[in-house]
Parts: structure tokens; sequence; C-alpha cells
């Protein structure tokens, strides 16, 4: 049994990757290149989904701003490529730098400035618990919401324009196919890093925390600690996904962390199947294509988004993954 | 001068209070009680709002709009309840996030659908426009005054219910053991239906007073939701003192962090215009720099009432 | 049991209220190192109140408590813990969708550290899982080390938990109502995984089952409303007027 469950599953992922690898030049023989664009953005997001997964459904803390972290990531890159547009130095910064392009550096920043922002965040947000965790996490994302708003200098409300797409020697990324082969290979790179997380001691710590912190503490574990590293790698992995937003649509602006964008990136993640490596995957090709789909039929699309959230919530909690993959897909 | 706009201010401040007041004494109730966290009840804000809208509009009368918003609200959220949260009390409270998610975006939808996308400025009503000097030479809009005095009229009847009817006991005696009052044999059901109702009916009325100072449009809920996530992590859950003095609380830092820090600030930067960046940026966060301040100083809130 | 060594723990004064009621009322307390200390006391004396001020979740309004000579009042519980001040809880407290020796590995683990190893796989590590194993097989829970914690039987479970606490190699172990709802075959194996462990390290055991705590104390002390009326050895407590007046006389 155990076998059939387990080729279950790996059927299932590898059908996903061929998917995936082939959508490409499948798209463009049928000449819709749109699809190459929207998977784009659909990698994307499943990789934000896929590092909320490590804090929601590994170690157990439902952090209701997610997005903050996605929009960080994306305004560093967007600030970088401002400032070498205009050719001005980046204020509060010693020595006159004037941005840059390279995607080498602009997407290390922005992982290094969101996993920043995630160590403060968390570090107030883990005194708590529960409730009041899920609020405080919300309101700090529209703190930053807010504060880039006000920025007036980067575009305010309507955000930051790039010229073109960042550039890593050798490689073009202006083309789609391309981007969206480096926004898969990031992806997988991504999870593949998180499978050895959730499976190393510090993993099994997370894991320890979700079910029972109360006995993780009463064992000598100093969870709070560990919690908030686990926050900021999390938090990290989704400002990387934000440097990658910014690239994919050349614009940035504060509604990547507008409130709804974490509550859509947590639905991908339920939809999707907690606390698996893969469900988030599936839960973002679901949540962005069935927003494809039915708002190619009604412009009220969300009239029946939304019940249909409810409908999973009560009835279908596995998620999809755990549906198509059988038990298999309860990695842990 | 400067006396006279920080009295006009700090009555702009208890204004944002009251009403953050009436969004979060029934959220914090809900919280303490079923121990639910409902990001659907700035919905029942937003019907409020609309649906004094829409009556006030047939009938001319805004004391007949509020008094149709009002049991509209109430009805919404006792449905609401009834038909899908009441099976999600003892799941987690991810379950709850993502269901009253769905709620959001259906009754956003809706009210889209019904009244259109665009947003309706609701005149303020005859009785009430104009302003009366609060102290010679200093006028304030008569409106605003009478918000106030509304959310205080309420402050004081939340506190009579709560203190002398058996329901208001149960209420407390709910939000600091649930099991006790289960365990008194009390229809448990109708007693969260009714609470449900009451936080509906009391965000509907902070809904229907919103419109004529400010827009009535789609996602105006969420906006004063998360506002009122501030005082409920501010004043502590499960407490309506602690919202009371929250609500209060993030009115006045808000209202004196927009009115005053850009001034503040143009006197500490040499720049105007680094000044009001840096002001606009501060101002806008100030209440979110409180929320943090409580957190280090005390985690569960300044008026926890359990826990 | 060394009569003229030191106390391992030193509770002087503990007082706890909540509201107006004293659960803790001036409790004096020693624990010598290598016995087990029974404490008693009917319904509502304030037992795990005490246990969880002990342990640290809790922290008294008053008093002190010094573990191994050191002022440990004011530490949370996982630096309790780590200085070798383990517990049980009265409630089932383990990790429900692990194995029953992933849930002992996590214990080791604790008394080793290096939990920032980000990358190798800790289920297939040797030096978290052999100890694991040692220690389950001196439960004699080895045939059910595969098993999920949540599914085992209530029994096992209750000493799945004692084997957490054993895992982490403690100097002192807190265990309150250890037998909680076991059937008679189950309580007297507890019994005796109990008895040798005070060869090398002491108890404060918190017991409803007379005949277990008269079985494994070597002293006890009773609770009567927060206060410690009488602490002394199973005998002594047998024949004590004050104690038969206050708790055992009710029992009959």
């Amino acid at each position: 049994m155990a076998n059939s469950t387990l080729s279950r599953k790996s059927l299932v992922l590898l059908l996903g990757l061929v998917v995936l690898l082939a959508l490409p030049p499948v798209a463009l023989a049928l000449d819709e290149a749109f699809f190459i664009s929207l998977f784009s953005r659909i990698l994307i997001y499943a990789l934000a989904a896929v590092s909320l997964d490590l804090i929601l459904g590994y170690a157990g803390m439902a952090s209701l701003g997610h997005g903050a972290f996605l929009g960080v990531g994306a305004y560093v890159v967007g600030i970088l490529a401002f400032h070498v547009s205009e050719d001005l130095a980046i204020p509060f910064l010693p020595g006159a730098w004037t941005g840059t392009t390279s995607a080498v550096i602009a997407w290390s920043a922005a992982i290094v400035m969101s996993a920043l922002v995630a160590l403060a965040i968390g570090a107030l947000s883990l005194r708590t618990s529960g409730v009041y965790f899920i609020m405080i996490t919300l309101a700090f994302a529209q703190m930053l919401y807010f504060f880039f708003v006000s920025l007036v200098t980067y575009g305010g409300d309507d955000g930051v324009n790039l010229e073109q797409r960042n550039s890593f020697p050798l490689l073009d990324l202006g083309d789609d196919t391309r981007f969206y082969y480096v926004c898969l290979a990031v992806l997988l790179g991504f999870i593949y890093l998180c499978q050895r997380l959730v499976n190393s001691r510090f993993g099994m710590v997370m894991r320890g925390c979700k079910q029972n912190e109360t006995r993780m503490r009463a064992l000598g574990f100093e969870t709070y600690k560990y919690k908030l590293a686990c926050f900021v790698i999390a938090g990290a992995g989704a400002g990387l996904a934000g440097a990658l937003a910014a690239n994919q649509s050349e614009f940035v602006s504060p509604g990547l962390m507008h409130w709804t964008r974490s509550g859509e990136v947590m639905v991908m993640v339920i939809l999707g199947g907690m606390g698996t490596l893969f469900g988030p995957v599936f839960g973002a090709i679901a949540l962005l294509l069935m927003e494809e789909i039915l708002a190619a039929y009604t412009q009220h699309w969300m009239i029946i988004l939304g019940p249909i959230l409810i409908l999973v919530v009560l009835f279908a909690r596995r998620g999809i993954y755990g549906f198509l993959a059988g038990d298999g897909g309860r990695d842990g | 001068m400067t006396f006279f706009l920080f009295l006009e201010q700090t009555l702009n401040a208890f204004q944002l209070g009251v009403m953050l007041f009436l969004m979060a004494a029934g959220l914090t109730l809900v919280f303490g009680i079923m121990n639910m966290i409902n990001l659907a009840h700035g919905s029942f804000y937003m019907i409020g709002a609309y649906v004094a809208a829409y009556v006030g509009h047939l009938t001319g009368s805004f004391f007949i709009a509020v008094a149709v918003a009002l049991p509209v609200a109430a009805i919404v959220g006792m449905a609401v309840e009834t038909i899908a949260l009441r099976k999600l009390y003892n799941r987690d409270h991810l379950d709850q996030v993502l269901a009253t998610f769905g709620l959001i975006l259906f009754f956003n939808e809706l009210t889209s659908i019904i009244w259109g996308p665009q947003a309706i400025f609701v005149p303020i009503p005859p009785l009430f426009a104009g302003s009366v000097e609060i102290i010679p030479g200093v006028p304030y809009p008569v409106y605003r005054l009478v918000i106030i005095a509304a959310g205080l009229a309420v402050a004081v009847l939340l506190r009579l219910l709560i203190v002398k009817t058996r329901t208001g006991m149960l209420i407390r005696a709910g939000a600091s053991n649930r099991e006790m009052v289960s365990a008194l044999g009390v229809d448990i059901d109708r007693l969260y239906t009714v609470v449900f109702g009451l936080g509906a009916l009391l965000a509907g009325l902070a809904g229907a007073l919103a419109g004529p100072i400010l827009a009535t449009e789609i996602g105006m809920g969420e906006n004063i939701l998360i506002l009122t996530f501030v005082v409920i992590i501010v004043g502590g859950i499960g407490s309506i003192r602690g919202a009371l003095i929250g609500a209060l609380l993030v009115g006045l830092v808000d209202t004196y962090g927009r009115a005053f820090l850009p001034t503040l600030l143009r006197a500490l930067f040499e720049d105007p215009s680094v000044a009001d960046g840096v002001g606009a940026s501060v101002s806008s966060m100030s209440i979110y720099i409180l929320m943090a301040v409580v957190l280090v100083i005390r985690p569960r809130g300044l008026f926890q009432a359990y826990g | 049991m060394d009569r003229s060594s030191p106390p391992v723990l030193r509770v002087s004064n503990l007082c706890k209220s909540f509201g107006a009621l004293r659960a803790s009322d001036g409790i004096d307390l020693d624990v010598r190192t290598g016995e087990i200390h029974a404490l008693i006391g009917p319904n509502g004396a304030g037992k795990t109140t005490a246990i969880n001020q002990l342990s640290g979740e809790l922290s008294p309004d008053q008093g002190e408590i010094l573990f191994n000579g050191q002022n440990v009042t004011a530490l949370p519980v996982q630096k309790r813990a780590q200085l070798g001040l383990a517990r049980s809880y009265q409630i089932t407290s383990i990790f429900p969708a692990f194995t029953a020796v992933e849930n002992v590995a996590m214990a080791v683990q604790s008394k080793q550290g290096q939990n920032f190893r980000f990358w190798a796989k800790a289920r297939a590590d040797r030096a978290r899982i052999d100890p694991a194993m040692t220690v389950l097989r001196r439960m004699g829970l080895e045939n059910v080390a595969g098993a999920i914690a949540g599914e085992l039987a209530h029994g096992q479970q209750r000493q799945l938990e004692l084997a957490m606490a054993l895992a982490t190699q403690p100097k002192m172990l807190l265990l309150d109502e250890p037998m909680a709802g076991m059937g008679p075959e189950d309580s007297r194996r507890m019994t005796e995984i109990l008895l040798p462990l005070k060869d090398h390290l002491s108890i404060l055991l918190v017991e409803h089952d007379m005949d277990v705590v008269f079985a494994l104390a070597d002293r006890i002390t009773v609770l009567v409303l927060g206060k410690a009326i009488a602490t002394g050895t199973p005998q002594a407590i047998r024949n004590s007027p004050a104690v038969q007046a206050a708790y055992l006389g009710e029992l009959r």
C-alpha cells in the first residue's frame, strides 16, 4: 500500500513538473504567449506561498501579513532601479550609491531587507500568539502599506515603473520565456531548500512548536528564538518572490502589500494543502487560474470565489495536493 | 491660536475614537466569548453605511435611515453567524480567517452589484448641519459632536447592559470563562447569536454615522477593521473598558500624529520637503508604533480580560 | 537517600492567589537528593498550582525557589528545564503527530542542542535516535517506537511522556499525577518504572492513589487549602492527627 501511494505522489509531482517545463513552447506554438506571463506570475506567488507555509503549516504561526515581505522585496528592486534611471543617490546610505539593475545584487538586497523587516516584525509579534498574532501581523503589514503609500518620491499610491528587468551576466531576463524558466528554477530551488530545512533538526523544532509549544518549552527549547528564525527565513523567501514579482510586471506599487494580497497567499497555502511543500504550488495554480477563468465570465467573480473559500474551509481541509496525491501527500 | 487648533484636533480624535469603539466593542466580545476571529466585522460596518445611505436617499430622513440600517446589520450578522460561522467556533483560527476572508469578498462584491462600484457621498442631515462655537471663537461641526455624543451614549448603555442585566452577566462570565457559562446550562448557541448580532448592530451604527463624513465605498469596512484590530491589541481582548480606552488612545495618537507631527518635524529637519516626506510617513504609522510599544510593555493589551 | 546532603529543591514561603482564592499560601518544601517526595491533598488543595510554579509555568506572587542552590524563581520554564528540572503534565502532553521515537528524540535533541542545523536529515541522525531508543527500551515501549504517538493507548502515552522527561537527563522530575486515568495494570507498571529512578534523580510526585503514594514515597507533604500542614515519612503522615483530621479522615 505504502508503495502505491508513494508512486501516486511521485506521479502527480512528475506530471506537474512536465506540464510546467513544457508550458512555454506549447503556449508559443498555440500563439498564446499570454500563458507564459500568467504562469510566471503563478510561479512567483507559489514561491511566496511555499515560504508562508513554512511558518503556517510547519511552525504553526498564523501570519496574515506575509504580503509585507513580498512588497519590501519588490520595492528594493524597484527603488534600486529607480535610482539608476534617475541617476540619483539613495538617501540615508553612505557613498552616494545610485542603485543597480544587477539581478544578483538587487535580489540579494531584496532578500536581506525583507529578512530584516521580518526580524523586526517577528520579534514584536511573537511576544503573543493565537488571535493576537494574526491581528498584529496584519496590522504591521498595513503599517508598511501606508508607509509606502506616503513615500511620494517613489510614486506613493501609484508606485514605480521599472525601465527594464534586472540583468544577469550572460542572461537576458527581458525575454518572457527565459524569465519564466528563471522563476521555475528559483521556485524548485527554494522548495529543495525547504525540503532540507523541514527535515533538519531545526525543522523538527519547528514542527514540535506547531504541535505542542508548551511541551517544547518544558523540554528546554527556547521556542521564541526558533520561531523567530523561522519567521525570518519565510520573510526572506517572500522577499525573493517580491523581487521576482517586480521584474515580472516591471512595476512596483503598495498594492503588493495590501492586506488582501496576504489573504490570497494564505488562501493558496490552505487551498493547496497546508504543511506540505508542493501543496502551496498547487494552491497558487488553482487560485490564480480560477480568478482568470471566473473573471472571463463575470466581473463579479469574487461573489463566487468567496463562498468557495468558505466551502473549502468547511468541507475540504486536506487541500488539492492531499486530494491528488492521496495519503502520500502528507510529508509530515 | 494653537490652543484652538489643539482643542479642535482633540474633538476630532474623540470622534474617531468613538467610531472605533463602536467597532471594537462588538469585535472584542466575539473574540473574548467565542474565541473567534471575524475579519468580516468590517462588512457589517459597510452594510450599515450603504443601507443608511440608500434609505436616507429614498426617504430624505436621516433618522429613518439609521433606524433601518441598525436592524439590517444585526440581522445580517445573526444570519451569517447561524449559517456559517457557528461551525467554526471549535476550529483553529486559520480556518476562521479563511472563511471570514471569503465572506468579505462575497459582501464586497454583493454591495458592488447592488449599489455599483462608485463611492456614494451622503449629505450631512440638515438638522445637524453647520457649526457651533464650543468656546467663543472656535466653531466645530455639529454633526461630529453628534457622533461623539452617540458613541458615548452607546458606551453608557453597553455598561448598563453588561452590569445590570442577566444577558450582560452571562456575557461577562463568558468573556472570562467560557467553560463555566456552558456548565451553567445556559443556551450557549442563543447567547452567541445575540452577542454576534449586537456586535453587528454596533458596527452598522458606526457605518451609518460615518456615511455623512466619509465616503461610503467598497472596502471601507476593511480599513476600519484593521484600525479596530489595533484598538483591541492595545486595549486587550474581551474587555469593553479596554476597547473604549484603546479606541480613544488610537484616536488621539492618529489625529495628533497627522495634525502635529509634520510641523514638529519641520523644526527638526532643515530641508522642508524631507521633513514633509518623513512627517507623512511617520504620522501614517503612528498608531502602529503605539501598538508596538504596548506589545513591548504589555503583550496581552492594557486591560486583558483573562489569561 | 543521604540525609546530610543539601536539598535539590528548596521552596520557601510560596504564595499565589487567583483573585480571592489563595491557591498557594506560604508553602515551605524541601526535596532531598535521591528521594521520592509525594505531594498529596484533597481536590482543590493547590497541588497543580504548586507544581506549575516549581516548573515555571506560573510565577509566584511571593516566595523563593532554589534548585541545586540556584535561585530559579524568576526563570522561565525552558531555562529551568535546561538546568535539569523536567516535568510531566496531568493531561498528557506529547507531540501527537510524531512517532513515539520522534517524541523522545525531541527530548534528546533538547539536551544535545544544535537546533540551528538546517541541512542534515534529523530522522536519520543516529545521535538523536539511538539514545531515544535506549530510553524507549527502558520503558518497554520499543515495540511501538514507530507508531504515531497520538494513536497510542492512554497508558502508553503516559509512559511516553515520562520517557521524554527522562531523555532530557534531568536531575529532578516533577510528576503531576502520572497514573491519571490508568488502569491497575498500567499503574503497577508505572510504579515499577518509577521506583528504581531514585538511584540517580529526585522526584516530586503529585498523586491521588494512596496505595501508589505509600508504595513509592520516602516522604510526604500534605497540602490543604494552599497550606503545607505536615511533612514526614509515610508512617508519620499516617499517624498524624492533624492530617487525619484535615484530610485522611475525610476519605473514610
